[in-house]
């Protein structure tokens, strides 16, 4: 398997704070990896390290081979990198199906495309998309009225309409009812497997994360405390002490 | 061009240039602060400054036909336009404050064209000024002259400006607003009536402008229109100096009102105006451009 | 074509068709209805569907009506040859400054870039005010129609009508396309749009260059029509044209293409009332007339009914049931 991702020496500081520091990892082509850790251990700030949401003081990124880090946002996505955010980002004022169509990969976009109406099977699509996440029933309501769980869903549909090689997930299960959590998954393992989408996953449920990923990375105040396979950092007694010990 | 040849030529042109520029740069600063004020604490770009100051050289003006020294519109105005700023923002700018930025910007701009007509209206379209009578100064040998008048300006419009400032460090009300500016929440939490804090801002922005205008009547024009170009000079100060720094203000106040003596001078006159115009624009323009190669957008 | 929407356009072009024969002397006043329409939906393009509220709009305006009266002044063509050119020099000319402009103005969010534009509006009429060329602060003036004044008014109608309707038409398209969903995309959530890859520059930029071309357009033409053109009260006027494209975009629904269409008519109607009964006063009564839309009815006219009837509008507030369906958390 090749290397997808790679992330060198990594850092990053706020005013005094220290975000990141000296993080390196990597993500095989076709893996599931999972990034677990206490509350400000710095992941979501890596997250927007990578996706190019803020300059890092230094190190390097690369995805398939290219440096990333003076890179913009726009850019980043466009070679097939995707994000979704914690707090849930979609397009308030449109309808579900408008939500997908419009997260169509980007690459191509001369005059002509922009201009152009939608092709019918991008619509067909975007509905075998909502029917895959379970939202068909509600693709005609405005995005901005679904409850939170259901625009979580939405996001992901939109990551996927994207075609995306890489996927970056920002606590796909937090704000989900508990008995939904499966079908989640679930998703998100066949998204992996059918789709072929790389994933990289921060998580706080620890089942789920043990469950999905093959390889986890455990941070702690910045740093990379450990990393291994689910049954290893289950074990490890320094993960245990960095949940036990975080507040 | 040659207005350029002649500034090498006779230096000391430049500095009847710069000292014209400064003198009035006080005078924007004032404005600036106001500005930064409201917009600090409140989250409100309040369009209608420059309302305020056209009305405050108003007020310095009626004072002048009635045959009253001027320099009394300074408290005058500051005292009316407090009023106003008050009346104002109980009556709309409350609706607009916690709602998105650009519906204030919009309802302000509304403001601004309502007193902008309806001083129109009431003091005609002429332009007007309240003639301090104070003779010159002669510096250099006679080379450089400077209304005294203008010294005054300078003078009171900061010594407005550091009265404010003593008075937002140590009054109470002063530190309840900048408590608001920092967390209106926990302001709110502890105690404070941000209500009545923030018209207490706004009204006190009001009575800046004011006091900055009828200074402006008595060093240069007063006329209905004049509004958005303060406006819009405040908001260039505003930018370059960033929100919580007093002294940029004053720094960039000092230096638009430098930059605009010399525009005015080399371009000609009548496009000193598009000049300070043009210089928000690449202003704006300039800084969006260099905070976007860090990935980063002016906010 | 949904009938509604087909017997609707019907009514209205034949209404547009027949209305100066039907009222004659207020020709002048119809032309001007559907500039106001072109206004309105320019506008809307940018700060309704796209969420960039543009304060400076009314430069493209400017530069279209004095390209227009250069060309007619200097091409020693004849009037229709002229006039033809002058529109179309209008039209491009304002694109290009769009197109110039757009990414670094555009590269701006928001407050910064509705002030920007603010600034831009005004700085465009005070270097016009000073430019000697286009006649400095006396302006210009266009040459005389050949015709009888109604034959004048006549003429300008139907151009207006032709151009208001191609706008429509055009943003229609667009609208229901790709390029919808992306500007709203934009206005929704300009930070994801990015996360998501899209060319927002781009979209941005082309919009405007939309806008810019149809308002130069309508610039040309409208400065044929007032007579004469003045830097600073009709080329680049933000104090009339500027805040009238906002406004009534605003009053009518902004965001929607009915909207800014509805919002023109009822301003244009009310303010040739309003002119007749207030006179000087009918400016205050403007700036009255925005505070109060923009703190009461920010919605407009159609966003309040959409608000009243969502379902006349395609939107289903109850989803389409369809039982055991999971995913709903």
């Amino acid at each position: 398997m090749s290397t997808l991702l790679e992330i060198d020496g990594v850092s990053k500081h706020f005013g005094g704070i220290v975000a990141n520091r000296n993080i390196t990892l990597s993500v095989p082509e076709g893996a599931i990896v999972g990034l677990i850790g206490p509350n400000g251990s710095g992941k979501t700030t890596l997250f927007n390290s990578i996706v190019g949401y803020h300059p890092v003081d230094s190190g390097s990124i690369r995805f398939t081979g290219r440096e990333l880090t003076r890179m913009r946002v726009p850019e980043i996505a466009r070679l097939g990198m995707l994000r979704t955010f914690q707090q849930t980002r979609i397009y308030g004022r449109m309808d579900c199906v408008q939500n997908l169509l419009i997260s169509v990969p980007h690459t191509r976009e001369g005059l002509f495309d922009m201009l152009a109406p939608f092709p019918a099977e991008e619509t067909d699509k975007a509905e075998a998309l909502l029917e895959f996440v379970g939202l068909y029933g509600k693709r005609r309501l405005l995005a901005g009225d679904l409850s939170f769980g259901q625009q979580k869903l939405l996001e992901f549909a939109m990551a996927l309409m994207n075609q995306p090689r890489l996927l970056l997930l920002d606590e796909p299960t937090a704000g989900i009812n508990p008995t939904l959590i499966n079908g989640l998954v679930e998703r998100l393992r066949r998204a992996n497997e059918k789709l072929g989408i790389t994933l990289l996953v921060i998580e706080h449920n620890m089942r789920v994360i043990m469950n999905l990923a093959q390889h986890i990375h455990c941070m702690s105040r910045g740093e990379l405390l450990a990393e291994g396979p689910p049954e290893q950092i289950r074990n490890d007694q320094r993960v245990i002490d960095a949940y036990l010990g975080a507040h | 061009m040659d207005s350029l040849q002649l500034l090498f030529d006779a230096p000391i042109l430049n500095v009847q240039l710069l000292l014209d520029g400064l003198l009035v740069g006080a005078i924007f600063a004032l404005a600036a602060y106001g500005m930064a004020l409201v917009w600090g604490v409140m989250n409100i770009i309040n369009i209608a400054q420059g309302e305020y100051v056209m009305l405050g050289g108003f007020v310095a003006v009626l004072l002048a036909d009635a045959g009253i020294h001027p320099l009394f519109g300074v408290p005058l105005a500051i005292v009316l336009l407090y009023a106003l700023g008050w009346a104002l923002y109980r009556t709309i700018v409350f609706r607009v404050v916690d709602r998105d930025l650009f519906i204030s910007i919009l309802a302000t701009f509304g403001i601004s064209i309502l007193l902008q007509q309806l001083a129109n209206q009431v003091f005609g379209a002429d332009v007007r000024t309240a003639e301090g009578g104070m003779g010159t100064l002669f510096l250099f040998d006679g080379m450089v002259t400077v209304g005294w008048v203008k010294v005054l300006a300078c003078a009171v419009a900061l010594l407005t400006g550091v009265a404010l400032w003593l008075f937002l460090k140590y009054s109470r009300l002063g530190q309840a607003i900048r408590a608001t500016a920092q967390n209106a929440r926990a302001a709110r939490i502890l105690g404070i009536d941000t209500d009545r804090v923030y018209a207490a801002t706004y009204a006190l922005n009001a009575a800046i402008c004011g006091a900055a205008g009828a200074l402006v009547a008595m060093i240069w024009i007063i006329h209905p229109y004049l509004g958005l170009a303060f406006t819009l000079r405040a908001f260039v100060i505003v930018i370059v100096a960033g929100l919580g720094n007093l002294l940029g203000v004053v720094v960039s106040g000092l230096g638009l009102g430098a930059a605009e003596s010399f525009a005015g001078f080399v371009f000609g006159v009548e496009f000193q105006a598009a000049f300070t115009f043009s210089l928000l624009v690449v202003i704006l323009v300039l800084r969006s451009r260099v905070l976007a190669r860090s990935r980063r957008y002016l906010k | 074509m949904k009938r509604v929407d087909l017997s609707l356009f019907v009514v209205i072009a034949l209404l547009g068709l027949v209305a100066p024969l039907l009222l004659p002397s207020y020709t002048a006043q119809l032309a001007m209805l559907w500039v106001m329409v072109i206004f309105a939906l320019t506008w809307d393009l940018l700060g309704g569907q796209m969420g960039y509220n543009s304060f400076g709009n009314v430069v493209f305006l400017g530069i279209g009506m004095y390209a227009c009266a250069v060309i007619q002044r200097d091409s020693g063509l004849d009037y229709y040859s002229a006039l033809a050119l002058g529109l179309l020099v209008g039209a491009l000319l304002a694109t290009a400054l769009s197109a110039l402009l757009g990414s670094g103005v555009l590269g701006m969010r928001g407050h910064y870039f509705a002030i920007c534009t603010l600034g831009l509006g005004v700085a465009a009429g005070e270097i016009a005010s000073g430019w000697d060329y286009i006649g400095a602060g006396s302006g210009m003036v266009t040459p005389v129609h050949p015709g009888a004044v109604g034959a004048r008014n006549l003429f300008f109608y139907y151009l207006f009508f032709a151009i208001a309707a191609v706008t429509f038409f055009v943003l229609r398209h667009l609208y229901s396309g790709r390029f919808g969903l992306a500007i709203n995309a934009i206005r929704d959530d300009e930070d994801k749009a990015e996360a998501m890859g899209l060319h927002t520059t781009r979209y941005k930029t082309v919009a405007w260059c939309i806008a810019a071309f149809f308002l130069g357009l309508t610039g040309a033409g409208l400065g044929n029509l007032i007579g004469f053109i003045d830097p600073r009260d009709v080329a680049f006027s933000g104090a009339t044209f500027g805040v009238w494209m906002v406004l009534m975009a605003i009053l009518g629904g902004k965001g929607t293409l009915w909207g800014p269409v509805l919002g023109a008519v009822v301003f244009h109607v009310t303010q040739e009332l309003f002119w007749s009964y207030l006179l000087g006063w009918q400016r205050v009564a403007l700036g009255a007339l925005i505070v109060l839309i923009v703190v009461f009815f920010p919605q407009g006219i159609l966003g309040w009914v959409r608000e009243r009837w969502p379902e006349r509008f395609g939107q289903r507030v109850e989803p389409e049931a369809v039982d055991g369906e999971e995913g709903a958390a």
